[in-house]
């Protein structure tokens, strides 16, 4: 990585915009502080375009040099001093969360506004602030290049996402927040016993020290371990969810943007960095395959209860575990059973792609589905009729970010899968190229339950509750044709791409494949959706009907056994003893890969 | 068996303790007072690897010190996040509990913060 240049020098070019993206959020919430009323928003206003250049400056700086960003905060070099560094993969991350959380920022702007000569309102203050917050904290935790300094960044990111859950007080979204605020701790404290072993058994810390020093022994499998798990607890990777319906659902539409679309990303970066880049040699295959088993239950699980929610908001929520599952297929893909490694290659570029093209399609998802909620004054799938006529670009929004996340080309979901498959080829591991086909059905299923029922024609005309500004529709298109264009980056330049790929998105084939999944997904639609007093097969005719009615009997009795497992696995005591158990497996299977 | 095991084996109980409250528990406040007693066993762990002086074989460590202080701040801070926001939750509830489904049960786990 970067050993070479920090040996020689303290910071490279451009190494003070590093410092910058840390210091400007921070400086913003100082002077939001001190401000207060409604000068908070205009400096919210300020430092959020601010923080968008700066990422902007540090993808031109590093797109210029083509090395990583280096910077020793006070001229001291590690193991002593904190460095600070940005590679291809915190470039792209801080600018994909630089862009997410700009739109939010604009989006928020109509619903956390202080009207002038009003006396302070507490939800805009704090709002503005803990967006500010959550940005800095991101910064730091995709440029530390030291564990401590990583655990510090995560419980900031913490600190700051949970207050937003229960941002509007009603008491189960402050329910919601403590349990998402002690589960996470307990997983940020297990993150922290694992460094303290790592430091108590190779004496640094710092990242890129740490990787040329650690090999396989026992306390380095126990230090990872717990560090891996904590940090899935963090995630929300199943069967560690038991905070993130509550909370994401709960939380007014610009904050469940933030938690969804980057918050879950902060702990899963984290475990990128250390499997990837601190230790590709230690965790081997068997325990790849357990993350990547982990990730496909969270798949099938979190979009069958997604295809089962009764409100539009907590389906969204259960998309993103599923959608926070597909991400950790790519550390079974990236095995190289050769070197017994993690390759730092297609799949990884693919895994990477899948959280950004997540995190905009997903920001914009609950944008409209804010927007629906606060147009009709509820969000029941069931009661979606004629909401397509009332309020089309919302529906237009939140339908190009669904076929976003769908793998349509040319989405960077598109590109994701290519590059994820391609490595399922490549290693020999037809099984995930299996899970990875099954989640693009299942994702087009709830997508597709959603459109059908937003664009019924309704019983009786859509009363509005309140007007929806265009600025806010706007804000959620744009992330949604964002999300879309992701596969048509340059990519290469910041991320390992393979030779070969990716395919043009645009050649008939590419359509041909993406056509199935979506087809498939909306007979599981027609299966398990929630339909109303609307039974979805009414249009087709009593023999159709004959032939689906037994089918749907049994795929909802399957689904009603996963919501049932689901209630238990999200029970306090549960989680909890899955959180110990996922620990002690993690290190016997590190343990027995020697 | 010299200090720094001694140490080692009360930091190992203090962890052990504090999961069992955290998991066992249903009790937020409880659960709270799990997590600080969880962390404090880790940092007494961070007083092991300190005393063992890790990075210099020194006989004591600096740097572990300097970050079980960060680490103290870090738990402080998350305390009074979460006392906070029980208190609020009592305020508007008048219960404390975790689990949203069942008001019964939670009656039964009621206390004052």
């Amino acid at each position: 990585m970067t050993s070479a240049a920090a040996l020689s020098q303290t910071a490279t070019a451009g190494g003070y915009l590093l410092v910058l993206s840390i210091a400007l959020p921070a400086l913003g919430i100082l002077l939001a502080l001190a401000l207060g009323g409604r000068h908070v928003e205009r400096v919210a206003g300020v430092f959020l375009p601010a923080g968008l250049a700066i990422a902007a400056a540090i993808v031109a700086e590093t797109w210029r040099g083509g090395t990583p960003l280096f910077y020793a905060v006070g001229g001291w070099m590690p193991p002593l001093g904190i460095a600070l560094r940005a590679d291809g993969l915190s470039v792209v991350m801080m600018t994909i969360s630089a862009l997410v959380i700009c739109a939010v920022g604009v989006f928020a702007r109509a619903d956390f506004f202080t009207p002038s000569r009003s006396v302070e309102a507490r939800a805009p203050f704090v709002f503005w602030i803990l967006l500010l917050a959550i940005y800095g904290a991101l910064n730091i935790v995709f440029v530390a290049g030291d564990l401590f300094t990583l655990y510090v960044a995560l419980e900031l990111v913490s600190f700051a996402a949970v207050p937003l859950v229960c941002l509007d007080g009603r008491p189960e979204t402050l329910q919601a927040a403590l349990r998402y605020l002690l589960f996470a701790l307990v997983g940020s404290v297990l993150y922290l016993v694992g460094a303290v072993l790592l430091y108590g058994a190779y004496g640094t810390l710092d990242l890129v020290l740490l990787s040329q020093q650690v090999h396989a022994e026992r306390v380095t499998f126990v230090a990872a371990a717990l560090m891996t798990v904590g940090l899935l607890a963090k995630t929300a990777l199943f069967p560690l969810h038991l905070w993130l319906p509550p909370a994401h659902a709960g939380a007014p539409a610009a904050g469940s943007a933030v938690l969804s679309a980057l918050v879950v990303k902060a702990s899963f970066f984290i475990i990128v960095r250390l499997w990837f880049g601190v230790m590709p040699g230690i965790p081997g295959f068997a325990a790849a395959q357990l993350l990547a088993a982990l990730g496909a239950g969270a798949i099938v699980f979190g979009s069958i209860l997604a295809l089962r929610q009764e409100r539009l908001k907590l389906l969204i929520a259960y998309s993103t575990l599923a959608q926070i599952g597909y991400l950790f297929l790519m550390f079974a893909l990236a095995f190289n059973a050769g070197t017994a490694r993690l390759d730092s290659g297609g799949a990884l570029t693919g895994g990477m792609l899948q959280a950004m093209s997540h995190a905009t399609a997903k920001a914009a998802m609950f944008m409209s589905a804010g927007l629906i909620y606060a147009a009709l004054g509820h969000d029941r799938v069931t009661g979606l009729a004629g909401i397509g006529r009332a309020l089309p670009l919302t529906i237009v929004a939140f339908a190009l970010s669904g076929v976003a996340l769908m793998g349509v080309p040319p989405s960077g979901a598109y590109l994701a899968k290519e590059l994820l498959l391609q490595a399922a080829a490549g290693t020999g591991q037809w099984w995930w190229g299996v899970v990875i086909q099954m989640g693009g059905v299942l994702t087009s299923s709830y997508v597709l339950l959603v459109l059908c029922h937003a664009l019924m024609s309704p019983d009786a005309p859509v009363t509005l509750h309140a007007r929806v500004p265009r600025i806010q529709e706007a804000a959620a298109l744009a992330l949604a044709v964002c999300s879309l264009l992701l596969a048509l980056f340059p990519w290469e330049r910041y991320l390992p791409v393979p030779r070969g790929t990716p395919p043009t998105p645009f050649d008939l084939d590419a359509l041909l494949k993406t056509i199935w999944p979506i087809l498939a997904g909306g007979v599981l639609a027609i299966l398990m959706g929630r339909w109303g007093d609307r039974p979805a097969t009414m249009s087709f005719g009593s023999a159709v009907a004959a032939v689906i009615a037994p089918a749907r009997c049994a795929a909802l009795a399957f689904g009603g056994l996963i919501e049932r497992l689901d209630g238990v696995l999200r029970q306090w005591t549960a989680a909890g003893l899955s959180l110990l158990a996922l620990v002690v497996i993690f290190a016997a299977a590190m343990l027995a890969g020697r | 068996m010299d200090v720094a095991t001694i140490f080692g084996l009360c930091g190992s109980a203090l962890v052990g303790l504090g999961l069992y409250g955290l998991i066992t528990n249903p009790q937020p406040l409880r659960k709270i007072l799990s997590f600080n007693l969880l962390g404090g066993g880790v940092f007494m762990l961070f007083g092991v690897v300190a005393r063992r002086g890790a990075a210099a074989g020194l006989g004591g460590d600096p740097v572990p010190q300097a970050l079980v202080i960060t680490g103290i701040v870090v738990a402080f801070s998350a305390t009074a996040i979460a006392v906070a926001l029980l208190l609020r939750l009592y305020k508007e509830t008048g219960n404390i509990s975790l689990s949203p489904n069942d008001p019964e049960k939670a009656d039964t786990h009621q206390g004052k913060p």
